[in-house]
């Protein structure tokens, strides 16, 4: 693998960014008086602060990375991820779900869940989230270290250590907000540090056009119809004529609805950016200011990976993607490599900010979740119960929660190096979340809209869908499956034409057999808690929200058409 | 509460200033630019930077006002 060669101008750009996001955090310390301020960012971010949170902590450099190289394999159909994916979801959260993880006053989607059902339901989830989240940003560092000796030639050690300090800096100085800031900081450096390749790509292939003529016989010789890498829809009528193996309706059913409601509207270290907001209104704007700028992120990094498809079927342009041990190219470098083809000294250490940038705040985005799910649904429910003396507690849990910071840091190192030693357990995790977070979707939405659902109800839900998830994990593989990790490890009933298609009925399965049991349990069992009780929790005793105060420009239902206008338009456009 | 335009418009001001000097100093770098189809795209992002960080900083000035 050949290395960046950096000069001292890349380096400079480096500095002065991180010299920014320690600032950042050194600025806001002396607001970190108490508990809230410290883990909630006091409820205090405008709606666009937090909505460009709410899209840059997804926006992590696993993300980047991959959607690029997944845009160089299946072509523009990975939009679905942003289009029929994320963008619906993230206006059901705002018009139907925010109104009450807000109203609630719940500080976490745990403690939200025991506020509707019970202590069990949101110990389970505070758990599971919490050993998830600290995972998630161990394999984070892990990738960014490897990263940084393959690529820059750095040695592991310290660029592990080093970037787990810089998290931990801004993270333990100011708290949520210093995540929030720094992730909106990390949001233009992105944008504006990608930029330029996808600029002098477009221009290298000749356009949209271009690209569109330049595809057409590498797809045809993979045996697709020429434009089935720059459509969306086209070719989904059948799994085997379009490059994702999975049909409209599994794309709808398991992309467009489980896996994506079941990631942006349950995921707490997501809908933590939009409980910070500063009003209802704000924290319902904030996924609708988000969703404006999430779906043009696929021109950003799926584009120059399907640039990349044709520059490397095109042997005088020089352009290639280092190969896996299996001869296949390895995707996944698609990004770095499109770094090096393009971009010369200064905008390079442009665009290496831009990445590193990204895996820091993936990092500190589950810091900054991990210390609140711990100090508020852990330590404070089972460890230290709050007292009478409130400002002493507050006092008290700010101390709790900085010492998770330091504490979720150091755990995050030690999962960074298991992640080291066990290749597999990036795909083990990423099989994980996605069976946790179907159920859990099923469970949250019963809950909001139907009161009859019960605490019993929830819990077993929440197992069923988890159980029925691995039991189809077990049972099916996709085609050309090495490892038992993958799937088929009890036995193979079913063969996927891919992996893709295999999490997305894995979560289908999941979602609707969490789904029918909790209003199975729910029937058989009594509701614990009265109507007084679920005021705020639940749709139909919730007073309605009167937007009439509101100037009809800032109002979250018109934000919502338009987000549904402008996204319909991108789906048409790209048919 | 810290207004995040502050270090978002002084951070970008500071990354334009300084990729549109190194721009200009290796103009007649055309081996550097090769890459790039002859375009300085240090100037270009430069420059990009640096209206966008002045942009945030007015704004920061106008909501004072208010």
């Amino acid at each position: 693998m050949e290395i960046f060669q950096l000069e001292w101008i890349d380096y400079t750009v480096m500095i002065i960014y991180f010299a920014f996001i320690l600032g950042i955090g050194w600025v806001l310390k002396r607001y970190m008086k108490d508990a809230s301020a410290f883990l909630e960012a006091g409820r205090s971010m405008p709606a666009w602060v937090a909505g460009l949170a709410f899209i840059s902590t997804n926006l992590g450099a696993l993300e980047v990375m991959g959607m690029t190289g997944s845009g160089a394999k299946y072509g523009m159909l990975v939009t679905h991820f942003y289009w029929i994916g994320a963008i619906p979801a993230m206006v059901f959260l705002a018009m139907f779900m925010m109104p009450f993880y807000y109203g609630s006053k719940a500080r976490s989607v745990p403690e939200y869940l025991k506020l509707r059902f019970d202590e069990k339901t949101r110990g389970l989830n505070a758990i599971l989230f919490a050993i998830m989240t600290i995972l998630a940003s161990g394999i984070s560092m892990y990738a960014l270290a490897l990263l940084m000796e393959k690529v820059l030639g750095w040695d592991f050690n310290v660029s592990l250590v080093m970037s787990a300090a810089i998290v931990l800096g801004y993270t333990y100085l100011g708290g949520l907000s210093s995540a929030i800031y720094n992730e909106v900081l990390q949001f233009f450096i992105i944008v504006i540090g990608l930029l330029p390749i996808v600029f002098l790509g477009l221009h290298e292939v000749g356009g949209w056009h271009g690209l569109q003529e330049g595809l057409a016989p590498i797809v045809t010789a993979k045996g697709y119809a020429a434009d089935a890498y720059t459509s969306t829809w086209k070719y989904t009528g059948s799994a085997t004529a379009n490059p994702l193996g999975v049909e409209w309706y599994g794309i709808f059913g398991g992309l467009g609805f489980v896996l994506s409601f079941g990631y942006w509207c349950t995921n707490f270290l997501i809908v933590q950016r939009a409980m910070s907001a500063e009003s209802t209104t704000a924290a319902r704007n904030t996924p609708l200011i988000g969703a404006i700028p999430k779906m043009f992120i696929p021109f950003l990094i799926i584009v120059p990976g399907v640039v990349a498809l044709v520059l490397m079927n095109n042997p005088t342009t020089g352009f290639t993607i280092p190969s896996m041990a299996n001869g296949q190219p390895n995707y996944d470098l698609t990004i770095i490599m499109l770094l090096k083809h393009y971009l010369p000294a200064g905008v390079l250490g442009l665009g290496l900010t831009a990445l590193l940038a990204s895996f820091m705040s993936g990092m500190a985005g589950n810091v900054s979740a991990f210390n609140t799910v711990w100090t508020y649904d852990i330590y404070q429910s089972y460890i230290r119960p709050a007292t009478n003396d409130k400002e002493a507690d507050s006092k008290h849990y700010l101390k709790v929660g900085r010492l998770a910071t330091i504490f979720g840091v150091l755990i995050s190192i030690a999962a960074a190096y298991l992640a080291g030693l066990f290749g597999n357990i990036m795909d083990f995790l990423q099989t994980i979340f996605s069976m946790i977070n179907a159920p859990l979707f099923a469970v949250i939405f019963l809950g909001m809209f139907w009161k009859r659902t019960t605490g019993h109800a929830a819990f077993i839900g929440l197992l069923t869908g988890f159980a029925v998830a691995l039991l189809h994990h077990g049972l099916t593989v996709p085609a050309g499956a090495t490892t038992l990790v993958k799937g088929g490890w009890i036995t193979v009933l079913h063969i996927y034409p891919v992996e893709m298609a295999q999490t997305f009925w894995t979560a289908i399965y999941a979602c609707a057999s969490s789904t029918i049991v909790t209003v199975f349990v729910s029937f058989i069992t009594k509701q614990q808690k009265n109507n007084s009780e679920l005021t705020g929790l639940v749709y139909s005793l919730t007073p309605k929200l009167k937007e009439g105060n509101v100037i009809w420009y800032k109002r979250s239902s018109t934000l919502a058409i338009f987000v549904l206008a402008l996204v319909t338009t991108l789906t048409i456009l790209f048919w | 509460m810290l207004d995040i335009k502050i270090p978002i418009g002084l951070m970008f001001t500071i990354l334009g200033v300084l990729l549109t000097i190194y721009g200009f100093a290796t103009i007649s770098n055309t081996a550097m630019y090769a890459k790039s189809f002859g375009i300085n795209i240090n100037l270009w992002s430069g420059f990009g930077m640096l209206i966008f960080g002045l942009i945030m900083l007015a704004l920061t000035r106008i909501n004072k006002r208010k």
